[in-house]
């Protein structure tokens, strides 16, 4: 069985990026579960922290198949 | 017509072959050439996703009434949705209006883009070229800077770029060169590489499936299960790559009304 070992140091890279995206998500449902009226604010700053945690995976990836 | 890399059995020798970055390289293959400039399947894709998001906001606005038909009221539902919570929210009302055409633009050009990877008979996603994904954080990281440049003065914009305020001078050595990294070096590369390896990825895990779930179905065996599962999941990833495509349009736009609006604003 032959692979690259990037591809599992990527997966084990992934993890924190996937903690942290669920945690964001996690609070933006209890926010919006609190106060409803709130969603449209809470919902861009919610895909904004999602899209700076998610940058972290991204980096792996592009790493993962760049070294 | 010969694939690239083997699809099925015969193809690749009895071994599975996995999709790679290589699965993208008929993306640069030349599909015929004008003068000097050789067009590829991701050019063409770009010219058609600018003439689709023309036509549709030009047919949604060429008999603009009171009471508003059916393509005035989605060219209005879809351009208001733009403007009323990417650009508004962002920027803030104040000095929103006169980046609503670009962002409007950049996200529906981004989301028929995007959505060229699940539209049968096209199916690549065009920013799964990583130079395409490039050349379009190019223009924004031109436009906020430009942005930026113009209210503050060069000195002035680079002073709030990359000075943290309400900091020790005794931190500037440490901090000011890694602001200046992250604010005007590393903004566009992350924007550009955001956009590129999510389209990748997820194209890669479409090829994965639909061919993985073939290399089963002929190996025989447990394969007669597994095959039709793989591609049972494979339409099931092909509905999250929707929201996926939509999500990244969304978060392109939004970073870049982020961008914009953070000169804008004022100190407190």
């Amino acid at each position: 069985m032959d692979g690259n070992l990037n591809m599992i140091g990527y997966g084990l890279a992934a993890i924190g990026p996937g903690v942290g995206i669920g945690l964001i998500f996690a609070a933006y449902i209890s926010g919006v579960a609190r106060q409803p009226e709130a969603q449209g604010r809470l919902q861009s700053i919610a895909i904004l922290g999602f899209a700076l945690a998610e940058a972290l995976a991204i980096i792996g990836i592009a790493l993962a198949f760049v070294l | 017509m010969t694939t690239m890399f083997g699809i099925t059995m015969a193809e690749s020798g009895g071994e599975f072959s996995p999709p790679g970055p290589n699965s993208f390289d008929f993306g640069a293959v030349p599909l015929f050439t004008v003068g000097e400039y050789a067009v590829t399947k991701p050019v063409v894709q770009l010219l058609l996703g600018a003439l689709v998001v023309f036509v549709f906001f030009y047919a949604a606005t060429r008999r603009a009434s009171m009471v508003p038909g059916r393509m005035q009221f989605a060219g209005e539902a879809a351009y208001g949705m733009v403007r009323n919570s990417i650009a508004r929210d962002i920027i803030g009302s104040h000095d929103y209006r006169k980046f609503v055409p670009y962002l409007v633009t950049l996200f529906f050009f981004l989301l028929v883009n995007n959505a060229f990877a699940s539209i049968p008979l096209i199916q690549f996603p065009t920013f799964s070229r990583a130079s395409m994904a490039y050349a379009l954080a190019a223009l924004s990281w031109v436009v906020y800077n430009a942005v930026g440049i113009r209210k503050h003065g060069f000195v002035g914009y680079l002073k709030l770029q990359s000075v943290p305020s309400g900091v020790t001078p005794l931190m500037y050595p440490l901090l000011v060169p890694l602001e200046f990294f992250s604010n005007i070096l590393v903004r566009p590369v992350t924007l550009a590489l955001r956009l590129f390896a999510n389209m990748f990825a997820g194209h890669l895990l479409l090829i994965l499936f639909s061919t993985g779930g073939l290399f089963l179905i002929e190996y025989g065996g447990i394969g007669y299960i597994a095959g039709p599962l793989a591609w049972v999941l494979a339409i099931a990833i092909s509905f999250l790559e929707l929201l996926v495509q939509f999500l990244q349009a969304y978060v392109f736009t939004l970073l870049n009304a982020m961008y914009i609006s953070g000169p804008l604003a004022d100190e407190h």
